[in-house]
């Protein structure tokens, strides 16, 4: 029966493991951090310097709960995200250009410039899109994981939301669903402790896992800025999800570095600037994963550090070929309302 | 040719479309075993067993949802929404997901689903069971939407509902499912964005929807015997909606009547009748003429019920005064 799992590691500190076994899923792993954090750096300077329509709401911070969970994940395994989207979308394979194109509005982007930043879908990958509704995806996850047991496919579905979401009526609805027809998704709850400007604790009464285990779900929690506990977690939860063992939920503890989005400047009202930098200096899991792997012997902190130059130069090039790429033609604005049917 | 009835047709559509394609299924509340509260259903888990006829918890948005994220990863699945009421409580994932998400994808994603529901009112059923709530999806870009008026149009546009590869909203009248029309044996689909020509006549156009066919029809029926010639459409779809064939007739008769059983304002009625005027106007040789249901909550008592929507006498009485000169209030 259901039962709440402390799988976390305290932040900073090493899992017990041999380091060598797996040092290519490491270093992929730490790559893919670096390309959120250098994403959201990139998208954040286009956005104070006004050279992106719109707005959009940054993952900084967040890094280790995308990539841990997308490492467990084969491309054909689906993903629903959500407005603070950027982070599933990188961490499940998608390309800078392609993104950058999309945040810019441009021709060349994921969806041609129609979704914008919360919108990215990546369908190659199997991310099925951001969504601007906060949870707003749970349907489509699970309907996700229906559709793939129903043509004897054997992919898991992973539904990306926030500690807000949680407060949404629908959550309930699809999580009895899933649990009576025991299909593979897994709700993986990012509780980054603000829901848009409000503290999580004011809006959400009692356990959130417990929410899961009323229906009989398995329910873990993890620390979400510890990668490889999420990924050891997650790698657990994907395959016996696969065997049919499914549904599960996760509580992933995790901060957002930014604010709601990337205009909410001035917090102090509700967040403070210690508590921020006590998150950036102690736990983030960009700079203890780095620490773990020199100490394990992964890499040498060079190798580390020409990565993320590396990662940084490949962001900046992608951001200089969106600003340059063309809009979509004009003709494109009532292209794609409707797919032309054969039928 | 045999008859059958609306629900037999839509049975029948269903069944033959579950047969060809296995990607489809059914899901919904109490459309298994209960083959729902209209019995349109009945048989259908027999065949095709419940990993295929699937009854859900009382949840609309959930499975409504759950359909969505099906359609978008290779599935193809029909939705019962038992009330067309009911569309309220599915107005996000049906709007905010399935109609946009091929568009907002840039074309890389697709929703190919069908949500049955009905409408209609004069079953008793009071305000929150009664209600034509098709123009509040027509309204939004990415949703088809059809609109039956027979046990034959039923067959043939679910049918096409189901091959189409964008959500499909098909309404059903609740108060026809027993009324029986000719059904071939032979299978045959309807185009949608093709309105059928019911009738043919020279005075007046009455374009119908629905049930309102039928009420045309019969108000048709009596202005004959008065020597007023009508010519009846039924749109089939009112999204696509085939203006073409609505302004040649016009553009024929030079009076039109729009009648829906949607409410009056804002409605169906209104956006035929303004493209009408906008399109055909130096041919109308009177206003075009609304009639939709009262702006009024669907009231429970009889008495109070009947009034609420079109009527064949309502309807032929509005035609002789538009044919007579005298409908225009205040002009």
């Amino acid at each position: 029966m259901a039962k709440a799992g402390k799988t976390s590691a305290t932040a900073g500190k090493a899992p017990a493991r041999k380091a060598s076994d797996n040092s290519g899923a490491y270093l992929r792993m730490y790559r893919q951090m670096l390309r959120i954090r250098a994403f959201e750096d990139q998208a954040n300077q286009l956005y104070l310097s006004a050279k992106m329509p719109g707005l959009t709401h940054m993952y900084s911070g967040q890094e280790a709960v995308a990539v841990g969970i997308c490492e467990a994940l084969t491309p054909e395994d689906k993903i629903t995200s959500t407005h603070r989207g950027h982070g599933h979308c990188v961490a499940k394979g998608a390309e800078f250009r392609e993104m950058f194109c999309e945040l810019l509005g441009k021709a060349e982007g994921y969806c041609r410039g129609k979704g914008g930043s919360m919108h990215i879908a990546d369908q190659s990958n199997g991310n099925l899109g951001a969504n601007a509704i906060v949870g707003g995806s749970m349907g489509i996850a699970t309907g996700a994981a229906l559709s793939a047991r129903r043509l004897g496919r054997d992919d898991v579905a992973v539904c990306f939301f926030g500690d807000g979401a949680t407060a949404q009526g629908l959550m309930y609805e699809v999580m009895n669903m899933a649990a009576l027809w025991k299909l593979p998704v897994i709700y993986a709850c990012e509780n980054n402790g603000y829901s848009e400007y409000t503290k999580t604790a004011e809006i959400a009464a009692g356990s959130l896992i417990a929410r899961a285990e009323a229906f009989g779900i398995e329910a873990f929690s993890v620390d979400g800025q510890d990668v490889l506990a999420v990924n050891e977690l997650a790698g657990r939860l994907v395959a016996r999800a696969r065997k049919g063992e499914g549904p599960f939920f996760i509580e992933l503890e995790t901060y957002r570095y930014h604010g709601h989005h990337v205009g909410d400047i001035n917090r102090d009202y509700y967040r403070s600037k210690d508590e921020e930098a006590r998150w950036k200096a102690e736990r983030d899991p960009i700079t203890n994963f780095a620490r773990w792997l020199v100490a394990e012997g992964v890499a040498a902190q060079d190798e580390l550090a020409g990565m993320a130059a590396e990662v940084k130069a490949d962001a900046e090039a992608a951001v200089a070929h969106a600003l340059e790429a063309p809009y979509p033609d004009v003709s494109e604005v009532d292209m794609h309302v409707f797919v032309e049917t054969a039928a | 040719m045999r008859e059958i009835t609306l629900s037999k047709a839509v049975n029948e559509a269903i069944a033959e479309e579950m047969r060809r394609d296995p990607t489809i299924f059914l899901i919904g509340e109490d459309v298994a075993e209960a083959g729902t509260p209209f019995k349109v259903l009945s048989g259908l888990v027999e065949e095709f067993g419940t990993e295929r006829v699937i009854d859900t918890p009382i949840s609309e948005p959930g499975f409504m949802g759950v359909a969505v994220g099906a359609a978008m990863t290779g599935s193809r699945p029909i939705v019962d929404l038992m009330f067309g009421d009911f569309l309220f409580l599915v107005m996000d994932q049906l709007c905010n997901q399935a109609a946009k998400t091929h568009y907002m994808s840039g074309g890389k994603l697709k929703v190919p689903l069908v949500l049955r529901t009905n409408l209609g009112a004069t079953r008793r059923s009071a305000a929150q069971h009664s209600q034509s709530l098709h123009a509040l999806v027509a309204h939004i870009p990415g949703l088809k939407v059809a609109m039956p008026s027979s046990a034959y149009e039923a067959k043939g546009l679910m049918k096409t509902a189901i091959r189409d590869d964008n959500p499909v909203v098909i309404f059903e009248d609740k108060l026809m499912y027993q009324e029986k029309a000719p059904v071939p044996e032979e299978e045959y689909l309807i185009p949608f964005g093709q309105a059928n020509v019911v009738r043919e006549g020279r005075d007046l156009t009455m374009v119908a929807t629905s049930s309102m066919v039928q009420v045309a029809l019969a108000a048709a029926h009596a202005l004959e015997g008065e020597g007023i010639s009508v010519e009846v459409i039924d749109p089939r779809t009112i999204v696509p909606l085939d203006e073409a064939t609505i302004l040649n007739s016009v553009r024929k008769t030079s009076r039109a009547m729009v009648i829906d059983e949607g409410h009056q304002s804002y409605g169906i009625t209104g956006e035929i009748a303004s493209r009408i005027g906008e399109k055909a106007f130096y041919h109308l040789d009177a206003p075009v003429v609304r009639m939709g249901a009262m702006d009024v909550p669907v009231p429970f008592s009889p008495a109070l019920e009947d009034l609420t929507v079109p009527t064949p006498e309502g309807v032929a009485e509005k035609a002789r005064k538009m044919l007579r000169g005298e409908l225009f209030d205040g002009a």
